[in-house]
């Protein structure tokens, strides 16, 4: 069922990026995720699956720490990125998230221009010195996202009247532009019909060559279309963790196989 | 467990086979119930269009003739042996002859014109003549001759105004009948005004002294005019705008965007609530207590009216400003922080822009309720008898001054019908500048309304 069309799934990176020990997430008393260990690689698209409520985009938010905003979240344990722990009271997640860029579940352009969501992320990090500069970080980005082709006539038009998967696509371009090295997305083609979807996912296998992508998905299709390694977590546990190939032909956790062939989720 | 599909099947209710053409009753029922409602809104709205349109034709026809006065065209000769005694022209002496002396030259120069004129009226007597003229000529002739000192010895062309009677005559408040009951006109007196008019020396006309004049005293309302109850309320619109609405927005996007929630601020944001609802009449006592008897401020000055203002109007500003912030779509700053932006440049780039329309709108509609203001106003002093207009700024922030509800209130109290016309012309003006107020807010919202 999961063999269709499927690019070679093995992985080429031996890297670890990103380095989640002992990740152990609370919200109030609620005990959301428990003993997270995982190491995810440079170069990958690693896919987080699960059904609702199993805690995966908790744990994606705490790789950029976008847990920070929810006042009654408490997050313990260790993710080193580039051996650097994020969770270090040095850290200031501003710059922490120039790093690690994130896409969200749907697609929320700025109310502005095509070109200024795009280089608003270059500008307040001071990535470009002058005009000439942004528009070509712009464009770079744009290509990047696949998008260039359709706004490069209408940058200036408001982003919000873009199509949904074109929204998306702007989106990614929007975090790519401030050349980040981890990109997280957090169901990024939920919102989208079929076509945006292929082209979304089209899109996230060229940008495995630039940097590790991390992706929470509900399709399970999705996942293994566009991953090389998969986690599966289930109730705030991560069940298991390894190569997609394997997850999905070999299961070895009966909890990941009745979640896989449909019969829990 | 057995049994389950069984019962259930049994509490099914029992539904006769009806056609769809015809309503049953429930449905007749609900439709009714239905029309009934929509009739109660069509008259509750019904009702509250009446009220406004009595209340706004009331007011707009008692007021309008306060936009115009009646003016005598008469010659007045300047005896220089009256107003100059010293005949040396010295502006210093001259200001020593007083109004007395003006209203006797302008009395001869009225019974001078109705002698031209050739008037024969039955019973007309000599005060009736020099009643024509309001108290307030002498003063305003003095003012220009004082103004101008070789105007004296000459014939000069004045407008000057009429009496309130007179003027009240040719808008219509005063008749023959009333003025038999009236010891301070006669229909003599009418009948005179009435043939000057006919000959073209008395006209009514705009009134743009309305708007410029100060108060005036109880004998002669067609010399008061809201302008220092203007000035003082443009001054303390000036310090709301600048105290209030720096403070009120930097409270509310801290409270809302940045404060940690808990119980301080759960209980700042009740008491913020709680504010809004203290009559104003409160603050009215909160600032002579704070401002005048403790600070020193002086009495009755628009800074202080101001500042109580601001305390009246901060909650005010407050509540729809967190309101505007909360509006914004939270999607909005989860996509500003993801890519790196601080919280501070979060709230400034993307969320306050987005707010803008909700925050001027409620901060507009906090300066009008502002502007319509009157009890707090009272209680430090601004109801006083203000006959002098404030300086220019800033100074004229700690002068006397009056303010437009306030004047209109005082207007109320006092015993000439005539007032009351002034009172509901100052309503007009101060409508005006509230359906400015208003219309301003609407046309910013159109402005800086952003889909996203």
């Amino acid at each position: 069922m999961y063999d269709m069309n499927r690019p070679e799934k093995a992985v080429s990176q031996t890297e670890t990026k990103i380095s989640a020990r002992k990740v152990q997430v609370y919200y109030g008393d609620k005990h959301a995720l428990k003993d997270v260990d995982v190491d995810i690689l440079d170069k990958t698209v690693t896919a987080f699956i699960g059904p609702s409520g199993c805690g995966k985009s908790t744990f994606l938010r705490c790789i950029n720490r976008m847990n920070d905003t929810i006042p009654i979240a408490r997050v313990e344990g260790q993710i080193l990125l580039d051996n650097e722990d994020v969770y270090d009271r040095r850290v200031d997640p501003v710059q922490l998230r120039a790093k690690v860029g994130m896409v969200f579940q749907k697609p929320n352009p700025f109310p502005k221009s095509i070109y200024d969501n795009v280089a608003y992320g270059p500008r307040i990090h001071g990535l470009a010195r002058n005009r000439a500069e942004l528009d070509g970080i712009v464009e770079k980005a744009l290509r990047g996202a696949a998008l260039w082709n359709e706004v490069k006539d209408r940058l200036s038009e408001p982003g919000t009247g873009l199509s949904g998967g074109q929204q998306q696509r702007l989106c990614i371009a929007r975090a790519v532009a401030t050349s980040p090295e981890v990109l997280l997305m957090d169901e990024p083609c939920s919102a989208l019909d079929p076509i945006a979807t292929a082209q979304v996912e089209e899109l996230i296998e060229e940008l495995r060559s630039q940097f590790s992508v991390v992706i929470v998905t509900h399709s399970m299709q999705q996942a293994a279309r566009v991953s090389q390694k998969t986690a599966f977590f289930h109730l705030g546990n991560l069940v298991e963790y390894g190569d997609t190939d394997d997850i999905f032909t070999r299961p070895r956790d009966s909890r990941t196989e009745a979640y896989i062939s449909g019969r829990i989720g | 467990m057995t049994d389950m599909p069984l019962s259930s099947s049994a509490a099914l209710p029992d539904r006769k086979p009806a056609s769809l053409l015809e309503q049953d009753a429930r449905t007749k029922a609900r439709n009714a119930a239905e029309k009934r409602f929509r009739l109660y809104g069509v008259a509750a709205i019904a009702i509250s269009m009446i009220a406004l349109v009595v209340l706004l034709a009331t007011i707009l026809t008692g007021g309008a003739g306060a936009f115009r006065q009646t003016y005598l065209n008469i010659p007045v000769t300047l005896d220089a042996a009256v107003l100059d005694p010293k005949g040396n022209r010295d502006p210093a002496e001259m200001a020593k002859v007083l109004t007395l002396s003006y209203g006797r030259v302008l009395d001869a120069a009225v019974e001078a014109t109705v002698a031209r004129h050739g008037i024969q009226i039955e019973g007309l007597t000599e005060k009736d003549i020099d009643g024509l003229i309001s108290k307030e000529a002498s003063a305003q002739v003095r003012d220009r001759v004082l103004a101008n000192p070789d105007l004296v010895g000459q014939t000069v062309e004045f407008d000057v105004l009429t009496g309130g009677r007179i003027d009240g005559y040719f808008k219509g408040r005063v008749t023959m009948e009333s003025a038999e009951r009236d010891s301070n006109t006669s229909p003599q007196q009418l009948l005179l005004a009435q043939e000057l008019a006919d000959r073209g020396e008395m006209v009514t006309r705009f009134n743009w002294n309305f708007l410029t004049n100060a108060d005036a005293s109880d004998q002669r309302p067609e010399a008061a005019g809201v302008g220092v109850a203007i000035l003082g309320s443009f001054y303390m619109m000036l310090v709301v705008l600048a105290l209030a609405v720096p403070i009120g927005i930097a409270a509310s996007i801290y409270l809302e965007e940045f404060a940690p929630k808990n119980r301080i601020t759960d209980i700042i944001e009740v008491n913020i609530s709680n504010l809004a609802a203290v009559p104003s009449i409160v603050f009215g006592i909160l600032g002579l207590a704070a401002f005048i008897n403790f600070a020193g401020l002086p009495q009755s000055a628009p800074i202080v009216g101001g500042l109580v203002l601001t305390l009246m109007t901060l909650p005010r500003i407050i509540i729809p400003t967190r309101a505007a912030l909360k509006a914004v779509p939270p999607s909005i700053r989860d996509a500003a922080l993801g890519v790196g932006a601080s919280k501070m440049q979060s709230v400034f780039h993307h969320v306050l822009p987005l707010a803008t329309p909700g925050i001027l709108t409620g901060v507009i509609l906090g300066l009008a309720q502002a502007l319509g203001e009157t009890a707090p106003l009272l209680l430090i002093g601004m109801v006083a008898f203000i006959r002098d207009h404030p300086d220019g700024l800033p100074g004229g922030l700690f002068d006397p001054a009056s303010a437009l509800p306030v004047q209109v209130y005082n207007w109320t109290q006092r015993s000439d019908p005539a007032f009351i016309e002034r009172a509901s012309g100052a309503i007009i003006v101060l409508l005006i500048f509230l359906l400015c107020m208003n219309v301003l807010a609407i046309w910013l919202r159109r402005k800086f309304e952003r889909r996203w």
